[in-house]
This record gives structure tokens, C-alpha cells and sequence, in this order.
């Protein structure tokens, strides 16, 4: 078993705007079982940083306990990274996020993690929109505890060695969007083309970003009687658009289609350009997205894709009008500005 | 593009570069493993098989497979699989025993072998196991060719010559040493059946310039006789302004050879720049190494004689440039200088001469002055005439003499069982998986970090010395190990079975140098453009597997993999496997197939 990757790289490998190529982005190697979907989505996450230039000192990644939450070890390892408890990495990051506002915060979590024993916390940083990525690994098991079907686990979706599953799924995409959740995409790990740019769309967007991957666990659920198996992801795939994420700098010199490509400006200038592979859908729409899903899902099919977005919202900093300054540049003075200014504040409420 | 056909011998052989560089085809990381593994003995006798002559390889190998190596692509330097080599030799055990057997009773086949270089050495190694008798000529009194007359000592020791042209003489060979072929008419009458030509390209490129005449022989020496009175201890001391005049490595042997007979100022005369020199970049090295100056863009003009003897040349300053269709300019400056001299060796090339082979004997020669040889089989026209080495195609190296000596011996065995020369054996090749357990394999597929080991030499007041003292010291069993680590194992082949993937990723997600990319079908152009990097060594060749679930395929761009196994280690259904290939090109006796493979 090989327990480190050789040094060696292309000596072509390109290099993005900061000159770091890919392997500045890479983090130790995985230990998880080999063709695990969450190794893909890692790669993915390890892609659309190094696509976008994104510093990484500048990225924290937050996550809580399962398979899935390990694998922030192996990307960004020049990151800041906080591996929190079962179902708690959404306050960890809300946390995270208020102390300082000026980093970018990739939360990732499994679907035992996060609809399960975390679902209480997660609905919350829903709610808040907080500004962060929130990308949940989802194989319809608990992975890491040895494969017991978790609440995403779709009714009669039989795992390797478990009986078909007598309840009905928790749809996390459909949750968000009706707790209002700004962005929210569906996705599979093995399908990198629309994962990186979808990644690339929810780090863009100012919110927060949820993304739901199936990600198939090999050695649990990969079978022919499970919904979340390669196979059946490859068979019942089906896609509301294709994203392209175009950042500022680059000119815009591909014409599309009107009609059938729509043009998202992103806060920070940066544009998605969605190219329509179902055209009664609107991207801004929350019913628009929850109907198709429900249309899809009533064929048989998995609808993935960017779902929804609503790129004018304010984050929970702008909410709550907090300082634009992280608490840790603030002086002490700043931080505590002594018994006048509480007195004052909370005569403000009386 | 078409899926890649595995099953072709050539397609897994293309991937160990170095093996495939080699003109003889020797295993290079297989005999590798072994060294690191401190089995000398068979790391040797591998070398043996392919090449002939280990120890001297070892030390003299023109080395066409280090600029092939792939660690050359991946970082700066190859590893130093020459010195690898010499390393089988110098620590490995007796091996006597481990020679083939020569049968007693011959098969009543007799072939005369002329030159005893090692092209006819090599003849001699496959042919005598087969029961053949063989009769060798050479002018000189031993054995070895140039190898042991043109090469210093101090490059190549000579008991290394003594011990691995023994091995082969030891077989039975009838020898005639200082017996010099004058007829080839005459040799034809002794009803040899058949008659291998290895005489090398014996004669050395004369330089007539003003005043030659006079000093031809005495002051103005060819390189190449010159190095063999030497050899042969006619020569034992150099005056002390000595004039190497030419670039490759026979001027390097000689400048330094000169150097440890005595001579203060000994100086290398080159017509073009130091960057255009034809000698290998490591005897530039050594030779710079041992103070040795080399002046560049002196244009020979004359000789300068005084009394009958010489005491300097002229040489005119030339700018030099190179067409747009390559070929050389030499601008003339006007520019005269005169540097003193009391001896000047000419290494300006070699030619072939037979004067020895009768025109009327059906031997047909071309303009070249080389007898009409087919490249594959070395035959001439007449059939049971055959050439090889510096005598069939021009003077090249002693790999090159070895290989050509094992496609002839392959050829006379054919023709002399009645078989088709044409009809070439193929190589011998099997896969092995490499796996041991879920994640374990059985070679070393962690990649070294280190960088290329230099090899200890002598200290050069030492060296200089004597002619025979051998500067390159040779790594020892540390050196050996930390080097023979650096190979990546390119025979250890990522072999991939599409119908077992399931398309998660994983290799191409572990994959360090990016070589794998799933990716519908293309045309190879356009392919190699839509790789994760896109492959723009041409030279190397794209993997590409039959269609998997998606109708996407599995690209591999073999340029840069480091064989490390990961791919197959991700991977979930063992799609991938790490198999290792044997590669053996057929010797002399092996049976032809119906298929004919070029190499
Ligand atoms: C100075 C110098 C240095 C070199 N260094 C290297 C090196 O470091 N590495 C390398 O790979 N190559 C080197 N070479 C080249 C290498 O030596 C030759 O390519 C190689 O030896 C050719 O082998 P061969 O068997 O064809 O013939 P040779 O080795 O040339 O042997 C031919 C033999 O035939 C004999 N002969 C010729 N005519 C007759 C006749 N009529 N009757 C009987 N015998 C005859 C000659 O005496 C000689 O012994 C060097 C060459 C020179 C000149
Ligand atoms: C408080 C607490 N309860 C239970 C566990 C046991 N546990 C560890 S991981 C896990 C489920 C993880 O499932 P999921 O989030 O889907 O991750 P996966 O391994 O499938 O990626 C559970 C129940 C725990 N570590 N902590
Ligand atoms: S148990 Fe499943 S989820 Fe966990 S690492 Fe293995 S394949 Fe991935
Ligand atoms: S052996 Fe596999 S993982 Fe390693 S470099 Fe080659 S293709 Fe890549
Ligand atoms: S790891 Fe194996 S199964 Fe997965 S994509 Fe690669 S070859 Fe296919
Ligand atoms: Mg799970």
C-alpha cells in the first residue's frame, strides 16, 4: 500500500494565475476505498480552486465526522481545516464565518452528517445564509460505521448487505430550497464535467451554496439494487442544464443561443453562463425547481444540475450589518468597548 | 482512434525506453531490480545474454539508452543505467558455471569468423552453443578489436577485455591471432560454409594539407594507429606539444592518452564550436576535467616543417554557423595563428576498407565502399557471406557491433539449416501481474526521490599518471542501491481491461502525472490535445482502450508515467494491473514464427 504519492509531476502541468499548478491545491493521500465517490469529489473541489486561483490560505474547510468528512484532509492541504464532531461542522462554520468574514468556507459533510444527527444544525445554516460552500457527499449510507442505510436512502433502494429500504427519502435538495436556500445544485462524482464548474458556481456565489453529490460508496452500496450506485446514476441521470463559470478577466467571446443559454452575473462580476438542456425550467424559480424535481423523480430519473439561484440575496453578515473587519484584526478596545456601549445598546431595545 | 493493440510485442517493448533503445534490447530494469537486490550474478548474466560484454559496456557503452531513459522526462538526468551495468560486473561472483553449455559433438557446420571485435564475438557466443564449429582470425594478437586497441586503458582496463572475450573463446573457438585475411578467395576455398565479416572500419582519415608529405607517419599521425601502438606498447612517451585535430571521441582517447605519456600541452583543435563537438558529453567532461583545453572554430590550414620535422600548424579562423537545411558554414575571417607543435594526431573519422575481398567474387560493393549488406539480415550478396559492426554499415559502437552480431549469427543459422534468412524469429514476451496482496506489489513501486549518483574517480594526479590506471572508480554497493532505486520500472506495464471499469475516477484522480484521461473517442490529434495535459511528445505513444460503459475511452499518455502503480492501486476492480513484461529478442536457434514483428 502506498501511503505517499511520488513528487514527481507533469513538467507541463499549467499554471493558474498565481503560478500554482494543481498540486498546490492536492492534500495527503486518500485512505479511503479505492474508486470511493468522495476521492472524485475531492478532485473536483482540488480542480475548480486551482481554476479560479484561489489562494489557498484563504480557504477553511470545515467538516464533521463519516468518510465524507475525512476527505478534507485530502484536498487544500496548504488550507485552514477544522474536522468537527458527527452532524456539527454547520456551527463550527457559522462560527467560523462570524469571527471572519474574509475567507472562503468549504463545508463538507455526508448524508449520515447532515440529514441525520445533523439536521438540526443544518437547516439553521440554511435558514441564515450563511456565506459558504455547503457540499454534502451523499451514498445513501453511513460509509464510515460500515454501511447502514442513512435518511437519503431512496424507499426500496436495497445496499450490499441490508433489505430494501422501508421509508421515504429525505430529499436534501428539495429541504433547502424550501428553507430558502440561495444556491442549490444537484450533482454525481462521477460526472467531473458538471461537478467542477457547479463547485466553481457555489464558491462564486455569495450565500449560501448548497450542493448535493451522489457520491457512491463501493464497498457498501454500490449494487445493482441500489439507487446510489454508479450504475444507476450513469442510467438515470439527468441534467436542467450544463454550467459554464466564466470569471471576470476573461472576455466573453463564445455567442449562445438566446433562449436556450441564460447569463447569471455573479456579485463579484464574474458570469455563470447555464446552457438549458430543459427549457421549461427557471433558474429563479424555487417552485419552477421543486416541480421538476418531483416530474423527474416520477420517471425515475435524478435531475441534476444548478436548480436554483438567486444571486441578489444579502449573506448573514450583511443581515446582521456585522464589521467588515475579521474579529481578530479588531483591538481589544474594539471588541469590548466596556459597560457605556452595552448600556447604550440595550437601551436601544427598551 | 483504434483501441490499442496490447497484444503486439512491439507496443509494451515501445514503453521501456530504455530497453527499446538499446540496440541489443537489454532489459534494462529488470537487471536493475536485481542489482538492488545485490543478485549480481544473475543481474550479469542478463547483460550477458543481450549484450556480451557487461564489464566493458559497463565502463565504454555509448549508452543510447540514457538520453531515452524516462526519468530524463520527469526530471533532469537519467539514471546512470551505464554505470549500473558495470556494477553487475565488478561484484558479481564467478558466473563460469553459468555459461552454456557447448556441445561436443558439433553439428558439422563450420563458419570463419574475420576480425575478432566484438561483432565476431558475438557470432561466436550464439553460434557455438549450437554445435557449430568456428574458425576467428584477427591481425592483431588478441582478442577484442578496437575495444581492447583503441580504447585506453584507462577507460577500460584490460584484464575486463581478457575475462568477457575469454568467456567466448573459452567455448571451443579455434583462434588464429596476428594472421592477418589477405584473400577473401582464398578463405572461400577452405569450404568454410559460410563466412562472417567483423573487420571493423580499420583505417583512419588522412589530412592532406601543405607539407603533409614530409611529416606523414612521423610529426602527423592518424588517431586511430596512433592509440593502437599505444595499446600495444610501440609507443611509450609523447613530446610535449601535442595537436589533437577533430571532436569526437577518438580525439578525446587520444588527448588524454597523450596527456598521461607525458605531453605538457596538449590541446584539442576543433572546427566548429564546443556545442557541436560529435564526442559523447561525458568524455567531454572528463577530458576538460584533466585540464585539457578545446579551442574552438581553428580551421586546419597547413603544416609547418622545419629540418624534415614539424614544429607547428597552421590554422585559420573560421566563423561557424549552421543553414537553415543543416548543414555546416564555415565563414572564413582571414584570421591566421600558428601554434606550436612537435606531434599532431588526426581524428577526423574513419573509413572501411577491404582490399583483402576479390571484386569477382559476387560480393557487390556500393559507392561508400561498403559491401552491399541487407540492414535486417546482414547478408551480401553473396549468400553465405555475412557482415556486421563498424564492417557492414559504418563505424558506430560496440552495442551496435553486438546487436548486428546476434541478427548475423540468427541469419547463418537460418540460412545454414535451409531455412529463409528473411524469416526472422520474434521476440519471447510474457506479462506477469506484479500484485501480492490488495495494495502490495512486487517491485518497488515508490519513486526515489534522489538525484542521479556521480561516479567516484581516482584523483586526477593519480590518474595522470599512467595510461593504465582506470580513472571512473565505479559505485560501490550504497551508490549502487540509491542509484538502481531512481528506475521507475518501466517493464512493470499498467495493463487496463475495459469491460472491468466502472468509471469512478479513481486512477485518474491518484495519477501524479496526470497520464489518464477518460474522454470520448477522437482522432489521435485531436486526442492528444484533449488529454488532462495534453501529450505533446510525439514520440511517445498513446494508450487507448476499447469503449467502457459511458462509450467514453481510457486514454494513457505514456510519456510521463512513473509506473508507480497507483492507478492500479485506486482502482476498485483492478481494471488496472501492474504487469510486468519480458522482452527478449530471439537469439540464434530460437524457431521463426509465421509472423514476422520489426523491431
Ligand atoms: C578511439 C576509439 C574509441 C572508441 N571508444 C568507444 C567507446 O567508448 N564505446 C563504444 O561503444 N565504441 C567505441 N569505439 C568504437 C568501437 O570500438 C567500434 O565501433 C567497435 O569496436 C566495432 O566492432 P567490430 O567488431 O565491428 O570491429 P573492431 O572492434 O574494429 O574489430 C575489428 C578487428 O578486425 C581485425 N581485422 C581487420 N581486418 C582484418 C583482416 N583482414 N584480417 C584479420 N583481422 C582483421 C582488426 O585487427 C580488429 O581487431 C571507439 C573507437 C575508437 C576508434
Ligand atoms: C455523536 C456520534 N454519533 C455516532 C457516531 C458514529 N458515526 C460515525 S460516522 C457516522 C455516519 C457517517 O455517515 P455519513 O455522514 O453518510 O458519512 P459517509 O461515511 O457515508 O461518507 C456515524 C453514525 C459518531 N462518530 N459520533
Ligand atoms: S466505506 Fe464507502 S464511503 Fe467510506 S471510504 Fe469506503 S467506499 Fe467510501
Ligand atoms: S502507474 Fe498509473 S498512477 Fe502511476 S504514473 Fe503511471 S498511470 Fe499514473
Ligand atoms: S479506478 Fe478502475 S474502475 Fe475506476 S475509472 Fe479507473 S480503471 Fe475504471
Ligand atoms: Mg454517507
Amino acid at each position: 500500500m502506498s501511503y505517499t504519492v511520488p513528487s514527481f509531476r507533469h513538467p507541463n502541468l499549467p499554471r493558474n494565475e498565481l503560478g500554482y499548478t494543481s498540486k498546490d491545491y492536492e492534500g495527503a493521500v486518500s485512505t479511503l476505498c479505492a474508486g470511493c465517490g468522495h476521492d472524485s469529489i475531492s478532485a473536483a473541489i482540488i480542480d475548480a480552486c486551482f481554476q479560479m486561483s484561489i489562494q489557498p490560505h484563504r480557504v477553511a474547510k470545515l467538516s464533521g465526522i463519516g468518510c465524507s468528512s475525512k476527505t478534507p484532509t485530502y484536498f487544500l492541504g496548504n488550507s485552514h481545516g477544522f474536522n468537527s464532531v458527527h452532524g456539527r461542522m454547520p456551527s463550527v462554520a457559522t462560527g467560523a464565518n462570524m469571527a471572519n468574514r474574509n475567507l472562503l468556507y468549504i463545508g463538507v459533510s455526508g448524508d449520515g452528517d447532515t440529514a441525520s444527527i445533523g439536521m438540526g444544525q443544518f437547516v439553521h445554516a440554511v435558514r441564515r445564509n450563511i456565506n459558504m460552500v455547503y457540499i454534502c457527499e451523499n451514498n445513501g449510507v453511513y460509509g464510515l460505521t460500515k454501511g447502514q442505510d442513512s435518511a437519503t436512502t431512496d424507499l426500496g433502494s436495497k445496499s450490499k448487505k441490508g433489505d430494501p429500504s422501508p421509508y421515504e427519502p429525505i430529499d436534501l435538495c428539495a429541504l433547502s430550497l424550501q428553507l430558502g436556500a440561495t444556491f442549490v445544485a444537484n450533482s454525481f462524482s462521477g460526472d467531473k464535467d458538471q461537478l467542477v464548474p457547479i463547485i466553481q458556481a457555489a464558491i462564486a456565489h455569495k450565500g449560501f451554496a448548497f450542493i448535493n453529490v451522489i457520491s457512491p460508496c463501493v464497498t457498501f452500496n454500490n449494487v445493482s439494487s441500489s439507487t446510489k450506485a454508479y450504475d444507476y446514476m450513469r442510467q438515470h441521470m439527468a441534467s436542467t442544464n450544463t454550467v459554464d463559470y466564466v470569471p471576470t478577466a476573461d472576455e466573453i467571446t463564445t455567442d449562445y443561443q438566446e433562449g436556450t443559454t441564460e447569463r447569471v452575473t455573479m456579485h463579484d462580476g464574474s458570469y455563470l453562463n447555464l446552457h438549458k438542456l430543459e427549457a421549461q425550467h427557471d433558474i429563479h424559480s424555487r417552485r419552477s425547481a421543486l416541480k421538476l424535481m418531483k416530474d423527474y423523480g416520477a420517471e425515475d430519473k435524478v435531475l441534476t444540475g444548478v436548480l436554483f439561484i438567486d444571486e441578489t440575496t444579502q449573506e448573514l453578515h450583511e443581515i446582521m450589518k456585522t464589521t467588515k473587519t475579521p474579529l481578530r484584526n479588531l483591538t481589544e478596545k474594539e471588541l469590548c468597548p466596556g459597560a457605556d456601549a452595552l448600556e447604550k445598546l440595550n437601551n436601544q431595545f427598551r | 482512434m483504434k483501441p490499442t493493440d496490447t497484444e503486439n510485442p512491439e507496443y509494451f517493448h515501445r514503453v521501456v525506453d530504455c530497453q527499446h533503445a538499446c540496440p541489443a534490447h537489454t532489459p534494462v530494469p529488470e537487471y536493475i531490480r536485481l542489482i538492488a537486490a545485490g543478485r549480481y550474478e544473475d543481474a550479469y548474466m542478463i547483460n550477458w545474454e543481450s549484450n556480451v560484454f557487461p564489464g566493458i559496456l559497463g565502463r565504454t557503452c555509448d549508452r543510447p539508452c540514457e538520453p531515452a531513459c524516462r526519468r530524463g522526462r520527469i526530471e533532469d538526468k537519467p539514471v546512470a543505467i551505464c554505470r549500473l551495468k558495470r556494477v553487475a560486473a565488478d561484484m558479481k561472483e564467478n558466473v563460469q558455471a553459468r555459461m552454456p553449455k557447448i556441445p561436443k559433438k558439433k553439428n558439422g557446420l563450420k563458419v570463419a569468423l574475420i576480425g575478432a571485435g566484438p561483432a565476431s564475438l558475438t557470432v561466436a557466443r550464439d553460434l557455438m552453443p549450437l554445435g557449430y564449429e568456428i574458425d576467428l582470425y584477427d591481425a592483431t594478437p588478441k582478442p577484442g578489436g578496437y575495444m581492447r586497441q583503441q580504447i585506453p586503458s584507462f577507460r577500460l582496463p584490460e584484464r575486463v577485455i581478457d575475462e568477457e572475450c575469454g568467456y567466448i573463446l573459452d567455448m571451443g573457438v579455434t583462434s588464429y591471432f596476428n594472421h592477418r585475411v589477405e584473400s577473401m578467395k582464398a578463405l572461400l576455398d577452405q569450404a568454410y560454409d559460410a563466412v562472417f565479416v567483423g573487420t571493423g572500419a580499420p583505417s583512419g582519415r588522412r589530412l592532406p594539407l601543405p607539407n603533409y608529405d614530409a611529416v606523414e607517419g612521423t610529426g602527423v599521425q592518424l588517431g586511430v594507429e596512433w592509440l593502437a601502438n599505444v595499446a600495444f606498447d610501440h609507443i611509450d612517451s609523447a613530446p610535449e606539444d601535442v595537436l589533437v585535430i577533430g571532436g569526437g571521441n577518438t580525439a578525446m582517447d587520444c588527448c588524454r592518452t597523450a596527456l598521461r605519456l607525458g605531453a605538457k600541452n596538449v590541446k584539442v583543435m576543433l572546427r566548429t564550436p564546443i556545442s557541436a563537438m560529435l564526442a559523447s558529453p561525458w568524455e567531454i567532461e572528463d577530458t576538460q576535467a584533466e585540464g585539457i583545453p578545446i579551442l574552438e572554430n581553428y580551421n586546419p590550414a597547413e603544416y609547418v616543417v622545419e629540418d624534415g620535422k614539424l614544429t607547428a600548424m597552421k590554422f585559420e579562423i573560421i566563423e561557424y554557423d549552421v543553414a537553415e537545411d543543416g548543414t555546416e558554414v564555415f565563414i572564413p575571417t582571414g584570421k591566421i595563428e600558428t601554434i606550436d607543435a612537435s606531434l599532431v594526431l588526426l581524428a577526423i573519422g574513419q573509413n572501411n576498407a577491404f582490399p583483402w575481398i576479390e571484386k569477382d567474387l559476387g560480393i557487390e560493393f556500393n559507392q561508400r565502399g561498403l559491401a552491399e549488406v541487407n540492414p535486417d539480415t546482414f547478408q551480401s550478396t553473396l549468400p553465405q557471406v555475412f557482415f556486421g559492426g563498424d564492417a557492414a554499415l559504418g563505424p558506430k559502437n560496440i552495442i551496435t557491433a553486438v546487436a548486428q552480431g546476434h541478427q548475423a549469427a540468427i541469419s547463418i543459422d537460418q540460412f545454414l539449416q535451409n531455412k529463409s534468412v528473411e524469416d526472422r524469429p520474434a521476440p519471447h514476451t510474457n506479462l506477469m501481474s506484479q500484485k501480492m496482496g490488495i495494495h502490495d506489489w512486487s517491485y518497488s513501486s515508490a519513486v526515489s526521490d534522489e538525484e542521479r549518483q556521480k561516479v567516484p574517480h581516482a584523483p586526477l594526479a593519480e590518474a595522470l599518471k599512467s595510461r593504465k590506471l582506470e580513472v571512473e572508480l565505479g559505485f560501490d554497493d550504497k551508490l549502487a542501491f540509491e542509484e538502481a532505486q531512481r528506475c521507475l520500472n518501466c517493464d512493470v506495464q499498467t495493463v487496463f481491461t475495459a469491460d472491468k471499469c466502472i468509471e469512478c475516477d479513481a486512477c485518474v484522480d491518484i495519477c501524479p502525472v496526470d497520464c489518464l484521461t477518460m474522454t470520448p473517442n477522437d482522432e489521435e490529434a485531436v486526442l492528444r490535445q484533449k488529454l488532462t495535459v495534453p501529450a505533446e511528445n510525439l514520440d511517445e505513444p498513446l494508450f487507448v482502450s476499447e469503449a467502457l460503459q459511458t462509450e467514453r475511452v481510457m486514454v494513457k499518455d505514456e510519456d510521463v508515467c512513473l509506473h508507480c502503480g497507483l492507478c492500479a492501486e485506486r482502482c476498485p476492480t483492478s481494471a488496472w494491473d501492474m504487469q510486468k513484461y519480458n522482452y527478449k529478442t530471439a537469439k540464434a536457434g530460437s524457431s521463426p514464427r509465421e509472423s514476422v514483428v520489426n523491431a
